[in-house]
């Protein structure tokens, strides 16, 4: 059988801007984090819970968790890209990568706010 | 001055092996083509490239010492000894230091490296601005010596969906150059998971760049281009 290459799917930039633009987010909310720990010492379970039952930081944390599947997405995509050759066990892989990512953005939002 | 140099002769040889030489170099020998002239003259069964020796042809281009360059800008005084002369990185061996650079110039081909413009041409020429003739340069000093594109671990794995750092220079070229009309075909045609965004800004194309051209500042401009026709 003749190998034919095909190339031209005509996507890319957005993965590659979505890349970066997570990568701001999940830096900005590690300095964050990093500030608040070292700042405001939530040293036991009730400073700790009484941090994350506020709005803000539950929107903060899902905003780092959604950072953090997203660019997860465009990294394990390329890497499956160069590493699975036959197109449909890919799409099957790719599949279940994305079901899985969706799958952890439900259940960050379900663990954040069930904290109460 | 030693030398250690990948042997490879499909025809004769199972498989590639490093042959030594020890060369008695003469005080007007300043290049490391001299040295692999005086090795030619040593064992004549050596095959390489070779045309202009001086940087222009871009014909012996191989790894040198682990770093790809051209050999006949690339000093002797500057080499480590025993030197390690390999065939370019990620493309077929034809013999010793000859390699098969078909792909790369399929490559090259792929990203139309020709002046694209509909428009009746004019009785003398199509007219810059000094500025807008600037800003070709860097970008036409290109030799295709393919010492970028065979550094880049993006281009050895995927070398058939990857443009590499040389095409995609001189798809920028082309991109950047205000006599040609075909900047958004240019980009619609590098917008791919493979085709450009396989780089990812490791720079290796910079550092071995005999020219001293940087492909990843280009690859960035087309990045660039896509990013501000698309918001």
């Amino acid at each position: 059988m003749v190998k034919r290459v095909v190339v031209g799917a005509h996507y890319g930039l957005r993965d590659w801007l979505v890349q970066r633009v997570t990568a701001v987010v999940m830096a900005t909310y590690s300095v964050l984090m990093l500030g608040i720990v070292l700042f405001q010492r939530p040293g036991n379970y009730g400073l700790w819970k009484g941090l994350f039952v506020q709005q803000w930081m539950r929107l903060a944390s899902l905003l780092f968790l959604l950072s953090v599947f997203w660019h997860a997405w465009v990294g394990v995509r390329d890497i499956l890209m160069d590493y699975v050759k036959p197109a449909g066990v890919r799409l099957v892989l790719q599949v279940g990568v994305i079901l899985l990512l969706v799958a952890y953005s439900l259940w960050s939002i379900q663990i954040l706010w069930s904290i109460a | 001055m030693r030398f250690s140099v990948y042997r490879y002769d499909p025809d004769k040889d199972s498989k590639p092996y490093m042959k030594d030489y020890e060369v008695a170099l003469e005080p007007s020998d300043r290049m490391l083509l001299d040295a692999l002239v005086r090795i030619k003259a040593l064992d004549d069964s050596l095959s390489l490239r070779r045309s202009c020796r001086e940087g222009v042809c871009g014909s012996d281009a191989m790894n040198i010492n682990g770093r790809n360059g051209l050999a006949c800008i690339t000093r002797l005084a500057d080499l480590k000894e025993p030197v390690e002369l390999r065939p370019l990185p990620g493309l077929p061996v034809i013999r010793d230091l000859v390699v098969d650079m078909s792909q790369f110039f399929k490559q090259y081909h792929s990203i139309k490296p020709y002046l694209q413009n509909t428009a009746p041409a004019p009785e003398k020429e199509r007219l810059q601005s000094p500025a807008e003739r600037e800003e070709l340069d860097g970008l036409y000093e290109c030799i295709l010596c393919a010492c970028c594109s065979t550094s880049c671990p993006s281009f050895w794995w995927n070398p058939d969906k990857f443009v590499g750092p040389a095409g995609l220079l001189a798809a920028y070229r082309f991109i950047a150059d205000t006599r040609d009309q075909a900047t958004s075909e240019r980009l619609d045609d590098l917008e791919d998971p493979y085709r450009l965004f396989r780089c990812h800004s490791i720079m290796n194309c910079v550092d071995v760049c005999p020219k001293g051209l940087n492909p990843t500042r280009a690859i960035g401009r087309i990045k660039e281009l896509m990013v501000k026709r698309m918001v």
